[in-house]
C-alpha cells in the first residue's frame, strides 16, 4: 500500500461523504500506483447450499475484485483469486465463488462460505487480504485457519491456503500453512487497513441474499 | 534537489509508521469530537429518562443497558450539572480521596466522564491516575506465546516469566486447535516460576470458558465489548450476552475481566463519526454496567489506530483513567506495538509506567516479539535489562525484579522437564529431552526442534474429548514425582471455590494470599502516602546484575 494509493481511498469516501480533498502528505517518494485487476465478476443470483461434497466455496467480501482491486500490499485480486483456485485444483476439488453483503467480518463472512459448501469446508476474503478458512460446524469465531494479518500474506501462502482448504474438505487433516508474524505490520499498516475496511463496510448491505458470482479472468 | 537533513530524517524508524490526519465524519478523530454528544441526564421515577443527549425512546441497545445499570443514579442529576473543569480538578487534587472522586465519578454519564477527562493534560492524568489505580500496588502482566505453539517452550518461558516478577500471564494461539496444550504448558510453567501465577488463554470466548471451567486456566481477559451497536452485532453479542458470560465465569469462581479499547470501532467500519475516546467511554460503562470486576484497555490491538492521529496516546491515557475512575480494575495495555521507534514506545508507556496501574503492560512480551502471537507487544523479552534499569533510574517499582542468569535457566529446565512428565502423565505426545534442553536454553522458537503439530493438534483435541480437567493435571504431577508443583495447580483450583480473587484488581501472592483493592486499597494522597516501596523491594529492584561495585575494583 503506497501513498497515493492511501489518499486516493481517503479522496474516495470523502467525495462519497461530500467533504474536500484532504491535502496531500508531505515528504515520502511515491511509487507507481496498482492498475485495475483483470477480473469480470458477475452475480448470477442468491447462493444456493452446494451438495457436491468435493467443492470449497471461496466468499468474498463486498468490495473484494470491485470496488478494490488489490489487497493491502498491492497483490492484485485476480492473482489472489487465482492461486486460491490452483491450490483447490492441485487437492482435485472444485471451488464456487459467492459475495457475502452482510458483514465484512471476515469470519462471519467464511462462516458462511463453509455452510453453503457441499464439503463443509469455505474461505473467506476481504478486500484488504484478511483470509479465514472456516468449517460449518465450527462457531463463528473460531476458524480452521487464519490470516489475520493482510500484509504477510504473499501469493504462495494463498495458494497453500487453497490447498489446505481442499485437504480439509476431503477429511484430511493437513500441516497448518505456517503462520507469520511481522510485530511491525501494525504500526505502518493498521490506520490503513482500518481506511480500508470502512470502505469495504460502506458496501455492505444487510437486506441483501449472498449471491453466487460467475468470476472470469480476463 | 532534496534537503539532506530531511533525506536523513525520512529514514528515522519514526517515520516508518503510519499517520492520518483526523477525519471526524468516520470517527477518525481521538478526542474532543466535534460530534459526540453534549452530555445531559435526566431522571424520572427512579429512571433515566435522558441521557447525553437523547431522551429514552431514542436510546439504542448500549444506551439502555447503561442506562438501566451503569449508572448510580443517586445524586447524579447534581453531579452532572457541575462544571466539569470543577470536576477535572477534584480528579487531579491529591488532597481529595479517591472514595470521594468514586461517588461523583460513578454518577457520570459516558460523555460528561469523557468531557471531564478531556479537560487534563496527561500529566495531570497521571497525578489522577496514581489516586485513581484501584490496587495499592502496581503489577504486571505477560505474553507467553510462540510463533509454533511449541508448548515447551511455552512452560520454560511461563516460568520464565514468573521469576521475573509478572503477576499474570496470558498466552494465544497461532493454530486454535493448539488452544488447550498452550493454557497447560502456561498453567504449569508459571507455577514453577512462582507459585500464585494467574494464567489465561486468549482465545474464541466459549473455548476460552471451557478451558476456564476445565480449570487448565485461572483467569479469563478476552470478553470484548465495543461502543456502537453494529460492531457488536458483527461479532452476534449484545451486552447482555457479554453479561452473561461475565456470569458463567463468575459462578465458577474464575476471575476475569472485559476488554476494549480506543479505535476498535473505526478499525471494524461503524464508528457513526464519534471520537474513539467517548466510544470507548461506552464500552467502559457496559463493563461496569455488566458487573465485572475490571477492564483491559489502553485501544490495545487497536493502537495503531489512536496513534496514527493527533493527541491518541493521550486519549489512551484518558481512557485507562476513566476505567479507574469507575472503580474497575484497569490492564492498562502498553502491550501491542504501534511504532517503529523506541523513543516514541518509551513515551507512549510512561504514561502508565510512572503513576502505577494495576497492570502496566497487558502484556508485557516475556518472549522475543518474533514469538509474540498478539502480532507483537510494545516491550518484549530483549527490553527487560531496559525495563528493570528505567525502574531503578526513577526509583519506580514496574512489577519486574532482576534476575540472574543461572536462576532463569534452573526454572526454565525444570518447568520443562514437568511438562514431559504431565504429557506423559495425561497421555499427550512425547516430548523428548532434546526439546527440554533446547527449550532450558532458548531465546525463542527458532531455537527449537519441530514437532509433529498434526499428532499434538489430535491429542490436543482428544483431551478435550476425554473430558480431562486440572484434577487430572495435578495428578499426573504426582505421579510423574513433581508434588510441589501439584501443590501449587491444586491451591490455584482451590482458588476458585474460596473465590476471594473475584475481588476487584485481585492478585496472588507466593504464598496464594489475595491482595485486591478491598484488603489493600490504593489510598495515596499524595507525597509518602499510597504505595511506598519498601527497603526490602528498593534493594531487590537495584540490584542489578550490570552495577560494578567499588569494592571491586
Amino acid at each position: 500500500m503506497d501513498d497515493k494509493t492511501i489518499m486516493a481511498i481517503i479522496a474516495d469516501v470523502m467525495k462519497e461523504m461530500g467533504v474536500g480533498a484532504p491535502a496531500p502528505a508531505a515528504g515520502r517518494a511515491i511509487p507507481a500506483s496498482t492498475g485495475p485487476g483483470h477480473l469480470r465478476i458477475t452475480e448470477t443470483g442468491p447462493a444456493e447450499k452446494g451438495t457436491s461434497p468435493r467443492e470449497v466455496v471461496i466468499a468474498l467480501a463486498p468490495a473484494f475484485g470491485g470496488a478494490r482491486t488489490a489487497t493491502i500490499i498491492d497483490l492484485p485480486h485476480d492473482q489472489v483469486l487465482r492461486e486460491l483456485c490452483a491450490g483447490i485444483e492441485e487437492e482435485g476439488l472444485s471451488y464456487r465463488f459467492i459475495r457475502v453483503f452482510r458483514t465484512a467480518d471476515v469470519g462471519f463472512i467464511a462462516h458462511d462460505a463453509a455452510k453453503l459448501s457441499g464439503s463443509g469446508v469455505g474461505i473467506g476474503l476481504q478486500s484488504r487480504g484478511t483470509t479465514v478458512i472456516h468449517q460449518r460446524d465450527l462457531a463463528p469465531l473460531s476458524n480452521l485457519e487464519l490470516f489475520s494479518q493482510a500484509p504477510l500474506i504473499d501469493l504462495a501462502t494463498y495458494r497453500a491456503i487453497g490447498k489446505n482448504a481442499a485437504k480439509y474438505a476431503k477429511g484430511e487433516s493437513p500441516e497448518p500453512v505456517p503462520v507469520r508474524n511481522d510485530q511491525m505490520a501494525r504500526p505502518t499498516y493498521q490506520a490503513i487497513a482500518a481506511l480500508l475496511h470502512i470502505k469495504e463496510t460502506q458496501l455492505c448491505d444487510p437486506a441483501k441474499k449472498t449471491q453466487t458470482l460467475r468470476v472470469e479472468f480476463v | 534537489m532534496r534537503s539532506k537533513r530531511f533525506e536523513v530524517l525520512d529514514d528515522r524508524p519514526v517515520n516508518k509508521d503510519g499517520y492520518v490526519t483526523e477525519w471526524p465524519e468516520v470517527g477518525f478523530i481521538a478526542m474532543e469530537g466535534p460530534n459526540d454528544p453534549k452530555p445531559s441526564l435526566k431522571i424520572a421515577g427512579g429512571k433515566v429518562v435522558e441521557m447525553d443527549g437523547k431522551t429514552r425512546d431514542q436510546f439504542d441497545m448500549i444506551d439502555t443497558f447503561i442506562a438501566d445499570y451503569g449508572i448510580r443514579l443517586e445524586g447524579a442529576e447534581a453531579v452532572n450539572a457541575m462544571d466539569s473543569v470543577e470536576l477535572a480538578r477534584t480528579m487531579v487534587d491529591f488532597n481529595i480521596p479517591r472514595s470521594e472522586v468514586v461517588r461523583l465519578t460513578t454518577s457520570m454519564t459516558p460523555a460528561k466522564i469523557t468531557e471531564v477527562v478531556s479537560q487534563m493534560n496527561v500529566l495531570e492524568m497521571m497525578v489522577a491516575v496514581a489516586k485513581m489505580r484501584p490496587r495499592l500496588l502496581p503489577a504486571n502482566q505477560a505474553h507467553v506465546t510462540n510463533v509454533r505453539d511449541n508448548p515447551v517452550l511455552l512452560a520454560a518461558d511461563a516460568a520464565e516469566a514468573a521469576l521475573r516478577g509478572f503477576a499474570e500471564e496470558e498466552t494465544t494461539v497461532g493454530i486454535v486447535r493448539y488452544a488447550p496444550f498452550n493454557a497447560l504448558s502456561i498453567l504449569v510453567g508459571a507455577e514453577i516460576g512462582r507459585p500464585g501465577i494467574l494464567t489465561q488463554c486468549a482465545v474464541e470466548e466459549a473455548t476460552e470458558l471451557n478451558l476456564g471451567m476445565r480449570g487448565f486456566t485461572t483467569y479469563a481477559e478476552t470478553v470484548s465489548v465495543y461502543g456502537t451497536e453494529p460492531v457488536f452485532m458483527d461479532g452476534d453479542d449484545t451486552p447482555w450476552s457479554k453479561a452473561f458470560l461475565a456470569s458463567c465465569y463468575a459462578s465458577r469462581g474464575l476471575k476475569m475481566r472485559f476488554t476494549s479499547g480506543t479505535g476498535s470501532e473505526v478499525q471494524m467500519g461503524y464508528a457513526e463519526g464519534k471520537s474513539m475516546l467517548y466510544l470507548e467511554a461506552r464500552c467502559i460503562y457496559i463493563t461496569k454496567a455488566a458487573g465485572s470486576q475490571g477492564i483491559q484497555n489502553g485501544s490495545v490491538s487497536c493502537v495503531g489506530v489512536p496513534a496514527a492521529v493527533p493527541s491518541g496516546i493521550r486519549a489512551i491515557l484518558a481512557e485507562n483513567l476513566i476505567a479507574m475512575s469507575l472503580d474497575l480494575e484497569c490492564a492498562s495495555s502498553n502491550d501491542q506495538t504501534f511504532t517503529h521507534s523506541d523513543l516514541r514506545r518509551t513515551a507512549r508507556s510512561l504514561m502508565q509506567f510512572v503513576p502505577g496501574t494495576d497492570f502496566i503492560c497487558s502484556g508485557y512480551s516475556s518472549v522475543p516479539n518474533y514469538d509474540n502471537m498478539f502480532a507483537g507487544s510494545n516491550w518484549d523479552a530483549d527490553d527487560y535489562d531496559d525495563w528493570l534499569i528505567i525502574q531503578r533510574d526513577l526509583k519506580l517499582d514496574g512489577g519486574l525484579v532482576p534476575v540472574l542468569e543461572d536462576e532463569v535457566i534452573a526454572v526454565r529446565n525444570k518447568a520443562a522437564k514437568v511438562l514431559q512428565a504431565m504429557f506423559r502423565g495425561m497421555g499427550l505426545t512425547e516430548v523428548t529431552d532434546a526439546e527440554v534442553e533446547a527449550a532450558t536454553y532458548a531465546h525463542g522458537s527458532n531455537d527449537m526442534p519441530a514437532r509433529n503439530v498434526v499428532e499434538d493438534l489430535k491429542a490436543a483435541d482428544n483431551l478435550l474429548k476425554r473430558g480431562l480437567t486440572g484434577v487430572d493435571v495435578v495428578k499426573s504431577l504426582v505421579a510423574g514425582g513433581y508434588s510441589d508443583v501439584a501443590q501449587n495447580v491444586l491451591n490455584m483450583l482451590k482458588q476458585r471455590v474460596v473465590g476471594d480473587y473475584l475481588q476487584t484488581s485481585a492478585i496472588l501472592t507466593r504464598d496464594f494470599g489475595v491482595l485486591s483493592a478491598v484488603n489493600v486499597p490504593n489510598d495515596y494522597r499524595g507525597p509518602k502516602t499510597g504505595y511506598q516501596i519498601s527497603a526490602e523491594r528498593w534493594n531487590q529492584l537495584k540490584t542489578i546484575r550490570q552495577a560494578v561495585s567499588p569494592e571491586s575494583i
